[in-house]
Order: structure tokens, then C-alpha cells, then sequence
């Protein structure tokens, strides 16, 4: 029997692809004291040569939309395809599924309301410093922060103006929220 | 999409030149900066990182203090960018611990702003374990702070901290405990429906606060829970408090824990404290079952899967959480049928029957657009099917093979393998599968996997084999793989000539001398002569010898022109076809392998030729069972009963042992000069209880002129350090000289083990030395200061006394080689040495007690079966054994006689290549 990983450190990584199978961004979890989680079995990913074999390879297994979960060369591996792009979160192999694949739709549901749900290469790479916030408050350094989607979007202040006044409730704010009600709203038919 | 490509240059170069944002960067230093500006470059920075991208340490620390000049500035959006950036550059830069003072300022309980959170997590990274304690009172009141992200920012960040700071932080438990116990977060916003207020509620009475909608998912509790766990982990009287406490009454709807991943920690815990403490078991497992009617599927999960990897789970425990997996199987996402189906086939492998109640929904799996789903279904039906079903089953998967990928048939057909010997009655359906996949298009691997299921077939079902054989020559007729082709050749080589009719084989196997690239024709003359030594019929020898003289010996290929005109040779004498055809050992390859790899390395061996009488014979049925064996080894650790995990050690093999021990030895300086390692301990023999301060064992290597003792020492108590770490060694006998003592410098509880060697010289290498060594562990002890994880200056020598160390003629000098007995027996007699003593074993209760012995000390190789008694009162215990260093074969009859007054008398008879071989076994027994 495997030991069920007793600590909170349940990522092992974060990457998005390209329908290329490039590397848009990746975030892999490698710090010293998740290397409890490292122990679990997974060979570690810690040079940029392994990375991007790694990730080439499991472009190829999880290219095809329609599968969502994969456990590929000891890494349990939760996906979303999203247009031009592929999202991916990954755990130990020992790892409960559900609660990865939780954090990975917290981060994208966050994504897409802050990108108005136009989660597609160009505006993530237009939105880069939404991108990578929205992840920091999803997950640090391999533990799981929060996994209330909209509590998330709301987070991230929105972009300064050219000027240095403090921060104002803008358009932008306005219509996020608007985009979240309507969300909301949408899901509560549903 | 060619507009794609002039994004991913542009947009990408532009991004990625590293020089140019380090230049940009200094704009960071001017005195009226534009936050928006400062952002995108901020960005662009991490950016880089997640790209890839390295910076030295001299451009991460600018980056950082040219980042955190940015700490002047006011602006929120700016400020949350500059925090991360902060805790991204903060592993690479250097004097990061000088931006505290800024990073607290933002961290003051009264802060309302949006980035207080931000400021706590980045204040982790930059912060000095020794300083903790001057932060505690902030990190404080975040924990109990009423705002979710405050406190779960400080509970993350304490958890990150926490291996560092032990002893601070765990002051911090009321703090912890308070934020588990939090109310849901829903009762204290006064709205139901919290998550629109936030955006529209800045009419509020608090216009200054940050417009964040707090979150709904509690799921502080888990971070809570995860540093509460931290901090009571050794404590399990406490944790079980725990448990208990917040497990709450049946299906977890009484606990105070709402976040399902908490719940799931939880889950955790009480397996762990089951398996630790048997008395709390069914309290426990009651627990689980509980949370089996949990309202989120995460718990459920969670908890079905515990039980059922629960060790010694019944089939009435099982019958719960396989239903809640059931349910799963047919749910429509792919991740919850994924986890279920997962977690069934592993418990298939145990208790097939509990699973089988699942069959239909996995039969609808089968064609899960999830490969790795269907892959499951089948793997999990194949173990769980009953012979009734399997027709089905396989009428199933035939339709679909065509639509599969290569490595999916692969996973099939391993399937189906293992389905085939566990019911021998399908074997014609089965083999009737594998010879009409075998014909459809695909790779080498999925190739290679058919035919191996059928030489299975062929090696276990004897039914089956005379058809299994004409599909395999049927493949050969016209197969592209040339590995493949040679397998199938032996094969048929070894097998053909036991069937009726050895004759329709061998037009097979002339067609590939005719048809086929040199390699396979080589193969095909191997394998006639097989048929041409073994055939019982005359007329097929000549037949063979017509075949082989007409065509093979004028081939192209010298190879295939050698063979044929060896076994020509060899046909005609028995002699030689007994040595070469008909012998059935070989070589153990792993030890011919490291010996043939020192023998390379060492430029001085290359002189003489290899000695191969050095490396130890094993039977072709050994040797067959070692290449079964899953080859999952990597690396071997220096033993310790600590980390002897509970997950499904693999059993290796002591020669794999001996090569792993060859390169650890090769990696020290010391031990270049003393050659090949002639031989070493199987196994560490433990010269400690496995539940003291200190954990010993030792492994002895044997080299020409020197012995090497090496200790595996583990220091087990965590608040001290080892410093200088030797072993004592007293030999008792003489013929030993000890030269020097390579010692551990420091050893901690988080370093264990490591190793201490100690090297003897051999005063006469031609000798073999016999004795017990007397040891004792010397060290200096140092206590490790509990808050600042300092070692005090000043130790105190300390000695530890060990077990004996008995060098041994069996385990040290002798390793078991397999040989044809009775020839053997016969040939020393003429050539060799011959010595006989006689022996009372009087304590010896049984014949077959008396034979465990003999080869446990001796470590030879029983031959024939001879070591299984089969009458109560006389037997012969034939044995074959190697000695290493060139001391040659040995072999030893032992004829026993048993009665129930006297023990065991044992006649030992000794034949040994070599004299000093002969009397070695002597001295085995005798002393």
C-alpha cells in the first residue's frame, strides 16, 4: 500500500501548452520541503531538459480533447482543454484525484471570468500578469490556496492606471463583476 | 495558421529577452514611477521563470532590490505584482532578509488592503528561521484573522516555515486550533448568498477595505488542519483526539469541518492512526464508513479508497465503498470514473471477488474515450472475470482492437496473458486471439507482446503447445522483426523436438536458412541442430546433417558458415552434445556482467585473458525465474530497517545486490588499488535491535589481498549529533591486519545512514581466513540545541558496543554454482582433491533441519532436489559450490543418517579443484 501523502503539499506542478505542444508557461513545485510529495514515486522534473521532455511527452498522450485525467510516468495528471490551449495541474500519483482536478477548475474558472472567458493563447498572453496572479492565489509553492473560483477572480486588483493615484473602482471592476453575477446567475439555472 | 507563427516569434522573443528586461529594469529605481508600466515589467520578469529562463545570482539579487524600491510605492495593483515577484526571485537572490521590515508594514493587523495576504505568504520566503520569533505576534493574529485569505496566507505560510522553525511555531497550536474550529463562513457575512456583496457592496460602511468576495469554501480548516497535524504528528494520543473530535457523528454531517479537502486529511489521519494502534481500529473504521455517506464525492472517495487498501480488509467491509465507487463508474466525468475505476483495479489485484460485482459498469467503460479508463475497465475485468464471462469478454475486445493504439494492445494482450493461465480450459479461444491479432499490422512492442503470451502458453499450458508452435512458424513465415524471428527459432529449437512430429518444423526453419538476413540464418542453424542432437528419430539426424552440409556451410555469412560446421561436429560426437547442446546451465549474467565490467575498467587484467571459471553457474529454469522478475530495481540504499517501507519491497537478487555494492565501493578512493571485489555478504547482517539509539549493520567484501568490513550506522535519535563515527574492530584470530578505519564526520538523525568502512589486510591471500571480530562503536555526542538546530560546541566521546562479526566460510568465501553433479563428482575425483570427515550434528531434530543448515552455512547450490529429504532417516545432500578469487569448484556429498537418540550424523565429503577449497568446507562445518 502506498502511504497517502500526509502533508498539504498536493502539486507537483503547473503548465499550459499550445496546441504545438510549446510551453506557454510552467510552474513546477520544487522546493525543498514538498520533497515529501517527490517521495511518493515521481521522478523529479527538476531540469529544464526533463521538463520539456516531459511535457512534450505528455502533450502527445493528452492532445486529443476528451480526457481530463491522465496518470502518465508517475505524475497523476489533471487536464482542460481550452481552446488554442491545454491547461494541466500535477500531483503525486498517490494523490486524490478529485481534489487536484478541484484546484485546476478553481484556477481556470477564476481564469476565465477575470479573461471574460476568453481563455485562448492570445489573451493569456495579452493578460500574462492576470495569468499568473490568479495562479499564485490558486496555489503557492505546491499547496493548495483556494479553491472558490470567484473568491479568486476577486482578488486580483485590477491594473493600475498610468498614473500613481490609489486604486479606484474602475469600468473594469464594474464589469467583472457584472460577468460574475452573470456566471453566478447562469450556474444557479443550471 | 501562419499568424500564429509571426505571434509565437514576436510576442515570444519579445518576451524572452532576458537582457533587455534587465536593462528595463532599472526604471524600477527612478522616483516617479508609473505602477502600470512597473507591472508589465514585473511581469515580464516572472514570465521569464516560467518560461525557463535561469538568472545568476547577481541578476536575481538586482532584479529583487530593484523590485523592491517599488515598496515606495502606493499603488494596490502595483504592490500585489511586486510581492509576487518578491517570492519568486527570493530562492535566487542573495540578502534577501532586508526587505523585512518593508514586507511587515504591509502585515500590520490593522492593514486593509487587498495584498495583506500576498505580504504574509512572500514573507516566508525572504524571512531567517531565527527570526520567526519576531514576527509571531503578526502571524498571530492573521491566523485568527476573520478574513479567509489573511488567515489561510499565514497557516500556508507557517506550514512552509515550519520544518525550519519547529519549535516557534508550534506555540502557535490555539491560533491553529481556533481557525479549525471557525464558524462557516457564511454566518458571520450576513448574506446568504455572500459571494455578490463583495463586488457590490462598495456602499459598505467600509470604503476602504478591499473589494474581495470572501470565499465560500472554508477551506482554511484544511490549512489549519494540515499545520495542526504538523505540529502534533508525534504525538498520537493527540491526533486521535483530533480525529475524534472533528469527525463528528455519523456521515461527518456533525463535524465542524465544510471543506471536503480537510475532511479528506482526515481521512488520512485515522489511517494512520489504525494502522499504528490495532485498539483504535474499529473506532476508525467506523469513522470511515461515516464519511462513505459524506454530501461531496471528494470525502467519499477518499474514504472508499482507504478501506479499501485497508490491510486484512474483510469482504463485508469492502461491500460499502465498492458500491459508492460503482456509483462513480457511471458518473459522467471523466475524473470520478477515473478514481474509481483506478482504486478497483488495485483492489482487484487482492479481492477479486468484492470487485466483480462491478463487471457491468466496467464492461460499459471499456470504450471510454479516456484511454486510461477503458485501460483500467479491462485490466480490472480481465482479474475479475470468471470463466463464464470470458468469451464475452474477448468477443468484446476483439471488436475493438483495430481502433486502438499500439500501447493499449500491449496493455491488452499483457492482460490476456495472465487471463490465459489463470483459465487453461480457454486456451484454444486465447491462442485463436493471440494468432489473429499476431497477424494484424502493428509495432514491435505489441508484436513482442503477443509472442511472449504465447511462449507462455507453450511453457505452462502443454495443451495448447503443438498449435501455439504452428502459429509461431506460421509468423516467422513472415515477420519483420528480427529479434522477434531468433526468439521464435530457439524456441521452436528447444520445443520441436520433444512434439510428435519434429519433421514439420524443420521445413519451417530451412525456409528462413533459404529466405532470411544473416542473423536469423545463424539463429536457424541453431536451432537444427537441436533437432539434430535431440531427435530420437535417426533418420531425422541425417536429414539435419544433409540440410546443414548442403546450404549452411557454403553461406555467405561466416557466422552462419562457423555454426553449421560446428555442430556438424558436435553432431557426431555425444560428448560434445552434451556440453553444448544439451548442457542446461548458464551463466549468472549479472555477476558476468560486473565482473566483465571491472575486468574492462582494471588496465592492468587486460594482460591475461578473463578467467570465466570465476562467475558462478545457474540452471536455465534460475535463470528464467530471475528474468520474470519485474525489473524495478534502481538503486540500492545503504540497508536500514527504518525506511523499510511497507510498499511492496522488491526482492533482490544477491548478485544484483553484489553489483550495486561493486559501484558503491568504487566510488571510494581508498579501495582503487585492492581490484575486483571478490565476493559479498547477500545480506547486512544486523549487529544491533532495530529499536535502539544507534542502528548497525555490516556487509563484508572480499577482495584478493584485503577484507572490508563496511557498517551501515544510522543514528535514530534526532536531537543529537554524531561526530567522527568509527567502528572498534578486536579481531580474535591472527591472519588479519587491520589498515585503516574511514570514519562518518558527522551524522544527524536526517543523514542516517551512512557508512563506516574498515579495511583488514589478508596476511596470506591464498588462505581463508575464519574468525569473529568484536566491535565497538565510537563517537562523539553532541546535543542539537531544540530551538536554533545548533549542535553544542563541546561533545563527550561516547562508545557503543556492537554484536560479533563472524567471517564465515559459506556466506564469505563460497557462492553457489550449478553443475552437473554426478559428472562433476566423477571428474575430481581423477583431477582434484578428495577429503571425508565424519560429524555428529546432535542437535540437529530432522534430516531436513540438518540440510537448511548445511546449505545456509556452506551457501552451495543444492543439487536435484536434494534438499528435500524424502525419507525420515538417511539422506543425500549433494551441494555445488564456487570459491571466489580462482579457488575453483567445489562440490560436497553430504550422506546423512538421523535417529531420534542421537541427532543427525553427517559423512561430509569434499572434492574441490583445489586443496586449500577442500579443506575450507571442512573448517565450515568443522568449526
Amino acid at each position: 500500500m502506498v502511504m497517502p501523502n500526509l502533508s498539504l503539499y498536493t502539486t507537483s506542478a503547473f503548465i499550459i501548452l499550445d496546441t504545438d505542444g510549446n510551453r506557454v508557461l510552467a510552474k513546477y513545485y520544487n522546493n525543498k520541503n514538498s520533497t515529501i510529495v517527490q517521495d511518493a514515486g515521481s521522478k523529479s522534473l527538476t531540469t529544464l531538459k526533463d521538463q520539456r521532455a516531459y511535457e512534450k511527452a505528455l502533450w502527445e498522450k493528452t492532445k486529443k480533447a476528451g480526457g481530463d485525467i491522465i496518470l502518465y510516468d508517475s505524475y497523476l495528471v489533471v487536464y482542460r482543454h481550452s481552446l488554442d490551449l491545454i491547461f494541466y495541474l500535477l500531483g503525486p500519483p498517490s494523490e486524490n484525484e478529485l481534489m487536484l482536478n478541484a484546484a485546476l477548475v478553481a484556477y481556470f474558472d477564476a481564469l476565465s471570468i477575470l479573461l471574460k472567458n476568453q481563455v485562448e493563447k492570445r489573451s493569456v498572453l495579452d493578460n500574462l500578469d492576470v495569468v499568473l496572479l490568479c495562479l499564485d492565489e490558486t496555489i503557492d509553492d505546491g499547496i493548495i490556496v483556494e479553491t472558490d473560483s470567484t473568491a479568486i477572480a476577486s482578488r486580483l486588483s485590477s491594473r493600475p492606471g498610468t498614473g500613481g493615484q490609489e486604486i479606484v473602482i474602475d469600468e473594469q471592476t464594474i464589469r467583472n463583476a457584472y460577468d460574475t453575477i452573470k456566471s453566478r446567475v447562469a450556474k444557479g439555472l443550471f | 495558421m501562419s499568424f500564429k507563427k509571426d505571434e509565437e516569434s514576436g510576442l515570444n522573443a519579445f518576451y524572452n529577452n532576458k537582457s533587455t528586461i534587465i536593462q528595463e529594469a532599472r526604471i524600477f529605481n527612478e522616483s516617479n514611477v508609473s505602477p502600470r508600466k512597473c507591472r508589465a515589467l514585473l511581469t515580464r520578469v516572472v514570465y521569464l521563470l516560467y518560461l525557463g529562463e535561469t538568472f545568476s545570482t547577481q541578476e536575481a539579487t538586482n532584479l529583487f532590490f530593484g523590485t523592491t524600491k517599488l515598496f515606495q510605492n502606493k499603488d494596490g495593483a502595483l504592490r500585489q505584482m511586486v510581492y509576487f515577484t518578491v517570492k519568486e526571485l527570493a530562492t535566487m537572490a542573495e540578502d534577501v532578509i532586508m526587505v523585512t521590515s518593508s514586507i511587515m508594514k504591509d502585515m500590520q493587523p490593522n492593514s486593509e488592503v487587498v495584498y495583506r495576504p500576498n505580504a504574509i505568504r512572500a514573507l516566508c520566503r525572504i524571512i531567517d528561521p531565527s527570526m520567526v520569533q519576531g514576527v509571531e505576534r503578526f502571524f498571530k493574529s492573521a491566523i485568527v484573522d476573520k478574513n479567509p485569505s489573511i488567515s489561510s496566507g499565514a497557516l500556508v505560510s507557517s506550514y512552509h516555515l515550519y520544518p525550519q522553525a519547529k519549535e516557534v511555531i508550534k506555540r502557535w497550536v490555539n491560533e491553529v486550533q481556533e481557525s479549525v474550529n471557525v464558524k462557516p463562513i457564511a454566518s458571520y457575512f450576513n448574506s446568504p448568498q455572500p459571494s455578490s456583496s463583495g463586488y457590490l457592496g462598495f456602499s459598505s460602511p467600509q470604503p476602504a477595505g478591499p473589494q474581495t468576495i470572501p470565499s465560500t469554501s472554508n477551506i482554511t480548516q484544511y490549512h489549519a488542519l494540515g499545520l495542526l497535524f504538523q505540529i502534533r504528528q508525534q504525538d498520537r494520543m493527540a491526533i486521535t483526539k483530533m480525529i475524534q473530535q472533528l469527525g463528528g457523528a455519523k456521515s461527518g454531517s456533525g463535524s465542524s469541518l465544510k471543506n471536503p479537502m480537510a475532511l479528506c486529511m482526515l481521512v488520512r489521519y485515522a489511517v494512520k492512526v489504525m494502522e499504528e494502534d490495532p485498539n483504535m481500529h474499529k473506532q476508525m473504521y467506523d469513522l470511515l464508513e461515516g464519511w462513505l455517506r459524506h454530501k461531496s464525492d471528494m470525502v467519499n472517495y477518499e474514504a472508499a479508497r482507504a478501506i479499501c487498501e485497508m490491510r486484512g480488509v474483510t469482504p463485508q467491509q469492502l461491500t460499502r465503498s465498492v458500491s459508492v465507487l460503482q456509483i462513480f463508474l457511471s458518473s459522467p466525468k471523466p475524473v470520478l470514473k477515473f478514481a474509481a475505476i483506478r482504486t478497483l483495479s488495485q483492489l482487484a489485484l487482492t479481492h477479486p471477488a468484492s470487485v466483480a460485482t462491478c463487471n457491468v459498469d466496467m464492461e460499459n467503460l471499456i470504450t471510454d474515450s479516456n484511454r486510461s479508463i477503458a485501460t483500467y475497465a479491462i485490466t480490472t475485468l480481465l482479474k475479475t472475470g470468471n470463466e463464464a464471462s470470458v468469451d464475452r469478454l474477448m468477443k468484446q475486445i476483439t471488436g475493438f482492437m483495430s481502433e486502438i493504439s499500439d500501447e493499449f494492445k500491449v496493455i491488452v494482450v499483457e492482460a490476456i496473458r495472465s487471463l490465459t493461465l489463470k483459465f487453461p480450459a480457454k486456451q484454444a479461444l486465447m491462442l485463436n486471439f493471440l494468432s489473429g491479432v499476431l497477424r494484424d499490422e502493428g509495432g514491435y512492442d505489441f508484436k513482442r507482446a503477443v509472442v511472449e503470451a504465447i511462449f507462455d502458453m507453450i511453457k505452462y499450458i502443454s495443451d495448447s503447445k503443438e498449435t501455439a508452435l504452428a502459429h509461431l512458424c506460421e509468423f516467422i513465415e513472415d515477420c519483420e522483426f528480427t529479434k522477434l524471428s531468433v526468439r521464435i527459432l530457439h524456441l521452436i529449437g528447444l520445443e520441436g523436438p520433444k512434439t510428435l512430429q519434429p519433421t514439420k518444423y524443420i521445413r519451417y526453419i530451412y525456409n528462413r536458412v533459404v529466405l532470411e538476413n544473416a542473423i536469423v540464418r545463424a539463429a536457424a542453424v541453431s536451432s537444427l541442430a537441436k533437432f539434430g542432437v535431440n531427435a530420437v528419430d535417426g533418420t531425422i539426424r541425417n536429414s539435419i546433417r544433409v540440410l546443414l552440409s548442403s546450404r549452411c556451410l557454403d553461406d555467405v555469412d561466416d557466422e552462419v558458415r562457423d555454426r553449421a560446421a560446428m555442430y556438424l561436429k558436435v553432431m557426431q560426437q555425444d560428448v560434445l552434445a552434451q556440453k553444448y547442446v544439451r548442457d542446461d546451465s548458464v551463466f549468472s549474467l549479472a555477476t558476468l556482467e560486473s565482473q566483465l565490467v571491472s575486468y574492462v575498467n582494471d588496465s592492468a587484467a587486460s594482460e591475461v585473458p578473463f578467467d570465466v571459471s570465476g562467475v558462478p553457474k545457474v540452471s536455465r529454469a534460475q535463470a528464467q525465474q530471475e528474468s520474470a522478475r519485474p525489473n524495478a530495481i534502481d538503486t540500492i540504499v545503504a540497508a536500514t530497517p527504518a525506511k523499510a517501507a511497507p510498499a511492496a519491497p522488491v526482492q533482490k537478487t544477491a548478485e544484483e545486490t553484489k553489483s550495486a555494492y561493486a559501484q558503491q565501493l568504487a566510488a571510494v578512493p581508498d579501495f582503487a588499488e585492492y581490484g575486483p571485489i571478490l565476493n559479498s555478504s547477500n545480506k547486512p547482517a544486523a549487529l544491533t535491535e532495530t529499536e535502539t539509539e544507534y542502528v548497525v549493520s555490516c556487509v563484508k567484501h572480499i577482495f584478493k589481498e584485503h577484507v572490508v568490513f563496511q557498517f551501515n550506522v544510522s543514528n535514530t535519535l534526532p536531537d543529537t549529533i554524531l561526530e567522527r563515527v568509527a567502528v572498534a574492530m578486536q579481531p580474535n584470530d591472527a591472519g588479519l591486519t587491520e589498515d585503516f578505519i574511514l570514519p562518518v564526520e558527522s551524522l544527524s538523525h536526517e543523514t542516517s545512514p551512512q557508512i563506516v568502512y574498515v579495511s583488514f589486510t589478508r596476511d596470506s591471500p591464498e588462505g581463508y581466513v575464519l574468525g569473529s571480530f568484536g566491535c565497538t562503536l565510537k563517537f562523539i555526542s553532541k546535543e542539537v540545541d531544540p530551538t536554533s538546530g545548533v549542535p553544542e560546541e563541546e561533545g563527550y566521546e561516547d562508545e557503543y558496543q556492537l554484536e560479533e562479526v563472524e567471517l564465515g566460510a559459506g556466506s564469505d568465501y563460497i557462492v553457489p554454482n550449478y553443475a552437473a553433479f554426478t559428472a562433476e563428482w566423477d571428474k575430481m575425483k581423477e583431477t582434484g582433491t578428495s577429503l571425508t570427515e565424519t560429524f555428529a550434528l546432535s542437535s540437529m531434530g530432522s534430516l531436513k533441519a540438518a540440510c537448511d543448515s548445511l546449505i545456509e552455512i556452506l551457501n552451495m547450490e543444492a543439487l536435484g532436489g536434494t534438499e528435500n529429504p524424502q525419507s525420515t532417516s538417511v539422506h543425500t545432500l549433494n551441494l555445488s559450490g564456487l570459491v571466489t578469487g580462482g579457488g575453483g569448484k567445489v562440490l560436497a556429498r553430504c550422506r546423512m543418517t538421523f535417529s531420534s537418540g542421537q541427532g543427525v550424523t553427517l559423512e561430509l565429503s569434499v572434492r574441490a579443484e583445489q586443496d586449500p577449497a577442500a579443506r575450507l568446507v571442512l573448517a565450515a562445518i568443522g568449526g
